[in-house]
């Protein structure tokens, strides 16, 4: 699960983004490497969800480049990305509420034509979450919050993705769910996909996570493995809560 | 809870607050009818002879149903039900007698005062029809008893067994709708050659003169014996149909829609000028409410100015078919023109749509709602006088020749033909959008745009073919519309036209094309259009009030519309308890550790 050698999967080298006049990511330089579990750090406004829309394509940075496999796809639109193996989670799982579980899968696939490979990771996903095929032609917006959580990761595999963004994935569940969603994250990253979430729960996010950024006001304030940021003494004051209980 | 609950059930107390406030409204409802006229409006129009007219049937079933509706015994899950006994009796007599003492006051009122200046209908014709010209000491105490009677007939419905109040429902309906459309079951009749019925039934004395009484007992009769005989199957054969599995649903559908094609094709052959003249409006709004359907139902996207594409397709179609063009008349045939309207329309779709689609909901609402006035304005202008005749408009749109055929509007049939092709066209169409990948990128477009984008779906493209789409189906009703009435006006692409198009998606069933298909035949085929009447002529004047109300009701007690796709209805009615299911949700996830493996 370490780096190596390999070229990254994604990268970000000297980015910057606006929303309209106001500079939201300052230089923020990325590079998540094949089969990693990482994350990117940081409180309310720091720029994080624009860091996974810029990622997908929906904010256009005005400077740097972004790497997909080592192409530059600054220009390319979000269907260029999401076919070449980028899905994001998206914050509060956000499905189509009144539309079936099915055809929420179904849109996850939205790009793919195959109809075997799209029925085989349907197939894959009720491996993966038995509950959900119970659920198949039940309204999205009338699960638990569990469920929903069950059926955002589903239908983000469903796009046959080489790397998970997931956006805060702790927001809005049950303490019980958080600790079980982690496991879940972990789980799917053992099996070999590279994730890449965002969190404000550091402590959380850091312990199943091999390395990780803090995001400040924009710019990357920290970059570091794991381990050493859980250490941190500024981090700890800042972000981890020095009376951690572990 | 202060009811107590006697175990004989009979002697429960008479609930005082929800009886006066039922009959309160009852009263309301009886003056405010009488004062927009619709009594003496509609009391030429006899429906039994000699005994009642439409104008009293709009007084009298109000009484009825308040009766009815003030003494309904809501029934909550696992609680025991309130027998409903006399008490309830004297509830519906209560709120049938506010009723009665309401349109007292207003006997008196008519009698005293002169507020004519405001209120138009104010009128010594409403006092002579209240009191049926017998004068005040007459009218007053029949019209207590009347109402307090009808009163108690309505909570007496409940006492009945289920089985006498549908029949009773059943006959009631039956007698009053074959008054009502007395005009077209004449026609019918006509067709079939079944005069001798219609004679039999009708008072016929010149013009629509209503049942006579014996007919209408004889018609209740058999009403009445209807039920009896086919001894509920069907409704067995409809829930038979519910409960089937998809395969045999599906199977049945079909059937049924060949059912309704073979019908579609075949009857116009043998109806009249006036049944084909309706049917040829309501599928000329089918096409347009078709195409709405899927700009608002599919894809979200609430466009109130959808009548500028009607335009685009009507004044396209004469310009280029019309000897009278202004400026350019090539006169070419229908055919060629329908070329040019798809391209026009496509045209104006991406321009219209273009400019308005990063914007959501109301915003876009009220965009689209300027750009359709624009429109019109713009053909209406002194500045494109020259093209395209300014309020004259252009007229004389050359017929349709089709081979042997010739579609013009003093042949309805041939209208009516030329409609049932587009609109079979438009429902393929539609048919097949929805179940496609763009009418999933709709769909998700409308649930969640920016989850969308991000699913890889391209929004914007996604909007722009529902924009398109829903032109084209509107311009070429608009092409028929012109080929029709031979000429286009302005006039006959207010925004009314929009809105009345968005009520017929919106009562029919959003989202849904049988909903759309029965929501045009009802409001279009009974009420008519902004412009073209409706089987009920004599609604004509009262028209916008009624789909206002009806539209009000419709969102109140049935937002997934007449015939709800089963999406819908379950999401609608889902939305109701989904925020108990979300406060419960908490609890629920709490004790969820099913953890998935």
């Amino acid at each position: 699960m370490t780096s190596g050698e390999a070229s990254p999967l994604l990268e970000f080298r000297q980015v910057n983004t606006h929303y309209g006049a106001v500079h939201i990511l300052k230089d923020v330089d990325l590079s998540i490497y094949p089969g990693e579990l990482v994350c990117l750090l940081g409180g309310n406004a720091s720029g994080k969800t624009t860091t996974l829309k810029t990622l997908l394509g929906m904010v256009i940075p005005t400077s740097g480049e972004v790497l997909l496999n080592g192409e530059v796809v600054n220009g390319k639109p979000t269907s260029f990305r999401v076919e070449n193996g980028v899905t994001m989670v998206p914050e509060n799982r956000r499905l189509f509420k009144r539309l079936s579980v099915r055809e929420n899968l179904e849109l996850g696939a939205y790009l793919r034509n195959d109809r075997d490979g799209i029925e085989a990771d349907m197939e894959r996903v009720f491996g993966l979450f038995p509950r959900v095929k119970e659920r198949i032609g039940q309204k999205a917006g009338t699960l638990s919050g569990g469920e929903q959580q069950m059926v955002a990761i589903g239908r983000a595999l469903m796009s046959r993705p080489t790397v998970l963004l997931m956006d805060e994935p702790s927001m809005g569940l049950a303490p019980a769910l958080v600790q079980q969603n982690f496991e879940l994250i972990q789980q799917i990253n053992d099996d070999g996909m590279t994730v890449f979430m965002v969190e404000q729960n550091a402590n959380m996010a850091l312990s199943i996570a091999d390395r990780g950024w803090v995001l400040q006001s924009g710019a990357v304030v920290l970059d570091d493995t794991a381990e050493a940021l859980l250490a941190n003494p500024e981090m700890r004051a800042a972000y981890l809560g020095d009376d951690r209980a572990d | 809870m202060t009811a107590t609950l006697a175990p004989s059930g009979s002697s429960v107390a008479l609930d005082w607050r929800r009886a006066l406030l039922w009959g309160g409204i009852c009263a309301l409802s009886l003056v405010s009818v009488s004062l927009i006229g619709l009594p003496v409006g509609m009391n030429k129009r006899i429906l039994i002879e000699p005994v009642l007219s439409l104008g009293y049937l709009f007084l009298l079933w109000i009484p009825l149903v308040f009766g009815y509706v003030a003494t309904t015994v809501v029934v909550l899950e696992g609680v025991e039900a309130r027998k409903s006994g006399v008490a309830d009796l004297l509830a519906g007599l209560t709120a049938g007698l506010m009723g009665g003492i309401g349109l007292t006051l207003l006997m008196v009122g008519l009698d005293t005062v002169n507020i004519r200046k405001p209120l138009v209908n104010w009128s010594p014709q409403l006092f002579r029809l209240l009191t049926f010209e017998r004068g005040l000491e007459f009218g007053i105490p029949v019209w207590l008893g009347i109402c307090a009677g009808l009163g108690l007939v309505g909570a007496v419905l409940h006492q009945l067994p289920a089985v006498a109040r549908r029949v009773m429902s059943w006959v009631l309906f039956g007698v009053m709708a074959v008054a009502i459309l007395e005009a077209v079951i004449d026609d019918l009749a006509e067709g079939f050659h079944l005069e001798w019925l219609t004679d039999a039934l009708y008072y016929k004395k010149g013009g629509t003169e209503g049942l006579t009484v014996t007919s209408a007992v004889v018609l209740a009769l058999v009403l009445a014996a209807l039920p009896v005989v086919t001894g509920g199957r069907v409704k067995a054969a409809v829930d038979h149909y519910r409960d089937a599995p998809s395969e045999d649903r599906r199977r049945t559908s079909l059937v049924l829609f060949g059912a309704i094609a073979v019908a579609c094709v075949g009857l116009p052959m043998i109806l009249g000028g006036i049944v084909n003249e309706l049917l040829a409006n309501v599928g000329l709004f089918l096409l347009l409410a078709l195409g709405l359907n899927i700009v608002v139902g599919l894809a979200g996207l609430l466009d109130l100015g959808y009548v500028a594409f009607f335009a685009v397709g009507g004044y396209t179609t004469s310009v280029l078919t019309s000897s009278n063009s202004p400026f350019f008349a090539p006169e070419w045939h229908f055919g060629i023109a329908l070329l040019f309207v798809v391209v026009m329309a496509a045209v104006a779709g991406l321009l219209i749509g273009a400019p308005v689609i990063r914007m959501r909901g109301d915003y876009l609402a009220i965009v689209t709602l300027g750009f359709g006035e624009i429109v019109r304005l713009l053909f209406l202008s002194d500045w494109l006088k020259p093209y395209f005749g300014g309020s004259q408009g252009i007229t004389k749109v050359n017929p349709v020749d089709i081979g042997p055929f010739k579609v013009q509007g003093s042949d309805p049939r041939s209208v009516f033909y030329l409609v049932l092709f587009f609109c079979a066209l438009a429902i393929y169409v539609s048919w097949r959008l929805q179940g496609s990948r763009l009418g999933r990128a709709w769909m998700a477009t409308r649930e969640d745009e920016q989850v969308a984008e991000a699913m890889g779906i391209n929004t914007v493209n996604a909007k722009l073919m529902a924009f398109v789409v829903g032109a084209t189906m509107a311009a070429f009703s608009g092409a028929v519309l012109a080929a029709k009435v031979g000429s286009v006006f302005p006039k006959s692409f207010e925004i009314l036209v929009s809105i009345i198009i968005l009520v017929v998606v919106i009562v029919g069933g959003m989202g849904n094309i049988a909903g759309v298909m029965v929501g045009s035949l009802v409001l279009i085929g009974i009420l008519g259009g902004p412009r073209q009447p409706g089987l009920l002529q004599e609604f004509q004047s009262y028209k916008l009030l009624i789909y206002g109300a009806l539209l009000v009701f419709m969102m109140l007690k049935r937002p997934e519309g007449l015939v709800p796709s089963a999406r819908r209805s379950r999401e609608l009615h889902q939305d109701e308890y989904l925020q108990d299911a979300w406060l419960g949700d908490e609890a629920e996830t709490e004790g969820d550790q099913g953890a998935p493996s």
